[in-house]
């Protein structure tokens, strides 16, 4: 077998995207330029020359219409992963993700489950502004019927999908449009894992640091400066969004007895609130300080660089609330 | 044997059954045996006559929420319908979807949709998989009303379908208002099957007061669509005689114009040419009603006595579970080998 590979996230997603065409022919893709263009982010680059317009299939701006017919194709029998160029413009296809997709395994008594995959990208960082910038996964994580997850390494980019394509279930993929550039070693010999697990990316010992997509590599650069300031920090990537592993991370806090999550995402009525309640419910007796929260600022995303960057948890906001919660550090 | 009879004789019966049960439903809403929001086909009955019998086993159908008709015409039991709607385990959504989310694989009947325009979607794709996995000759008949050319998705759906060339059947169930809102205040084209050719299908009107007229005018889709045409939209023009739903007082329409309705009702109509053309009798025609009224009274006696789900099962059909449990992520990559001990 193969030795691991030094690869991009992008490259990552698409080797996995060309395995599943190649190895089952119920598999197709289709969303806004994902054939010609090779999709916005040149994730589906190549892949329509290899595999023809029916399974790289181009198509209209038509969210709603394209993700219900990913639903209905997925009914039929088909595999469809279905591309949608932004969290922002999935909002267009709420009603089918929400209203249906969703809700058929539980409105037909357990009869017709949904096999649908649907792949968007998230998140600020490349001066896009209020419309394209956003992080909205948590609503998506609102959602009983669905599963949500966030890759945010290339081996999880590449080993991930398959394990979403073969869940009976829709599972919804956030990528993050910053970590596409990103390298990182990928296993081929790997194979398919676990997609309801969340995972210690960095074992520590003074306080637990949940974070997931684009807030993970932020996450783990500032565990490094906290070691060097003599702070101990444990980095659990949540990959699962929905269902959260609340196992893991409450294990961890009972250890290190302080927790900060760090969400891409706005405040209130956020992701990180629920995280943040969940590891009070299950950890209360043990903490040494209150959970702490880091999210984006309440504002939408602007554009200019210096407010973009002000507006979104950066490397330092969670050393310095690491700092905070263990008392200054040695 | 006239074969022309035994269809007619058929279709006359079909709506009889649908009337029936509806009828039932409507006093059974009365004495509480069933909740939630109840919508009943009655007026309407020659649509989901005339189109249900021209299909085929390997079809997909897929509803509004006023479809009990349409799925007791599939094949759906009577009894597991009205159990549904009692909210009873042995209903055909196992008690979780109610009047408006009948379902059942066994049919290839899709719901029992209750978002407007929702599940146009899902024809697309359900004709999609049909395209490309090879089944030559099946065809996916979306249900829908009038309302529904208001909405975004009837749009998105139709050109998809009309861009792909998947073998769907659009029909269109106008009965003139959407809830109480009139088809003149929303659309501002009433010719539906204008606005639909605009997507360059095959689009066209029928009397859907006439089973006959269904009948002839699917039979003619479906047979263009098995062999390869395309996408198509056909208006069936008629009318509910109740209001839209239980809560609905229907302030809305002119009692006059109702009545005028009623003159054209599909069934007394239809019957009534029946019994003068020498097609069946009137004890044939009395015995059609007779078998309707069993039907119903053994489903209703069946719901009243079923089981409700225990509890226990709330929590069922949110997610299936896996075939095989994937490998654990925690294991996977060299670089994490120190938080083996930190696992619970």
């Amino acid at each position: 077998m193969s030795e691991p590979m030094v690869i991009t996230y992008r490259d990552a997603m698409r080797e996995a995207l060309r395995d599943a065409l190649a190895t089952d022919e119920r598999v197709f893709i289709m969303g806004e330029d994902v054939a010609d263009y090779g999709g916005t982010y040149a994730v589906t680059k190549g892949l329509y020359e290899e595999f023809g317009r029916d399974r790289v299939r181009n198509t209209p701006l038509s969210e709603s219409g394209f993700v219900g017919a990913g639903i209905g194709a997925a009914l039929g029998g088909l595999r469809p992963i279905v591309e949608i160029m932004t969290v922002n413009f999935s909002l267009l296809a709420l009603d089918q993700l929400v209203n249906t997709a969703a809700t058929l395994l539980h409105m037909s008594g357990g009869q017709f489950n949904v096999p649908l995959v649907v792949r968007t990208t998230t998140g600020a960082g490349r001066q896009l502004a209020a419309q394209h910038s956003h992080s909205l996964e948590g609503w998506f994580a609102h959602v009983p019927g669905l599963k949500v997850i966030a890759p945010a390494t290339p081996s999880d980019a590449r080993w991930m999908l398959p394990t979403a394509l073969a869940d009976p279930n829709p599972v919804v993929i956030f990528e993050h449009s910053g970590l596409y550039n990103d390298r990182g070693p990928v296993d081929p010999n790997t194979g398919p894992v676990g997609i309801e697990h969340a995972v210690i990316r960095r074992a520590g010992e003074d306080l637990t640091i949940v974070a997931w997509a684009g807030m993970l590599p932020k996450a783990l650069e500032a565990a490094d400066q906290l070691a060097t300031a003599g702070i101990s920090a444990e980095v659990i990537d949540l990959r699962s969004l929905r269902p959260i592993d609340l196992p893991t991370i409450s294990s961890s806090v009972l250890r290190t007895h302080r927790a900060i999550v760090v969400d891409e995402g706005w405040r209130t009525g956020g992701l990180n609130a629920e995280l943040a309640a969940a590891i009070t419910e299950t950890c209360f007796w043990t903490l040494d300080a209150p959970v702490r929260r880091l999210a984006s600022s309440e504002v939408p995303i602007p554009y200019s660089k210096h407010l973009e960057t002000a507006a979104i948890p950066q490397v330092a906001d969670i050393v310095a609330a690491a700092h905070d919660l263990t008392g200054g550090g040695t | 044997m006239n074969t022309d009879h035994d269809v007619q004789r058929r279709l006359l019966a079909d709506m009889i059954r649908i009337r029936v049960f509806e009828e039932r439903c409507a006093e059974l809403y009365g004495e509480s045996k069933i909740r939630g929001f109840l919508h009943l086909y009655i007026g309407e009955e020659a649509v989901a006559s005339g189109v249900m019998s021209c299909l085929q086993p390997d079809d997909a159908v897929l509803a509004t929420y006023r479809e009990h008709g349409h799925a007791l015409l599939r094949g759906v039991s009577a009894e597991s319908i009205m159990s549904e709607m009692f909210g009873k385990s042995t209903g055909c959504s196992g008690g979780r979807g109610g009047s408006m989310h009948l379902f059942d694989a066994a049919t290839r009947f899709f719901g029992g949709n209750a978002i407007v325009g929702g599940h146009l979607p899902l024809a697309v794709g359900l004709g999609l998989a049909d395209q490309m996995l090879g089944r030559t000759g099946s065809v996916t008949v979306c249900f829908f009303g009038e309302g529904a050319m208001a909405e975004g998705e009837f749009h998105e759906a139709v050109n998809l379908a009309a861009l792909w060339n998947v073998p769907v059947l659009f029909c269109c169930e106008n009965n003139r208002y959407a809830m109480g809102t009139s088809l003149q205040s929303s659309e501002s084209q009433v010719n539906l099957a204008l606005k639909a050719a605009s997507y360059e299908i095959p689009a066209w009107s029928v009397d859907g007061m006439d089973v006959m007229e269904v009948h002839r005018a699917t039979t003619k889709a479906l047979s263009a669509i098995r062999s390869g045409g395309g996408p198509m939209f056909i208006e069936f023009q008629t009318y509910r005689f109740r209001a839209h739903s239980m809560f609905d007082p229907d302030l809305y329409r002119d009692p006059a114009e109702v009545e005028r309705w009623k003159e054209r009702d599909p069934i007394t109509t239809f019957a009534g040419r029946l019994v003068a053309d020498d097609v069946i009798t009137d004890d044939e025609l009395e015995a059609m009603w007779a078998a309707a009224r069993d039907e119903t009274d053994v489903a209703v006696a069946a719901a009243d006595a079923a089981p409700i789900e225990s509890v226990d099962t709330l929590l069922d059909h949110v997610t299936r579970p896996l075939d095989q449990p994937p490998v654990d992520p925690a294991q996977v990559s060299g670089d994490h080998d120190e938080v083996d001990e930190v696992w619970p």
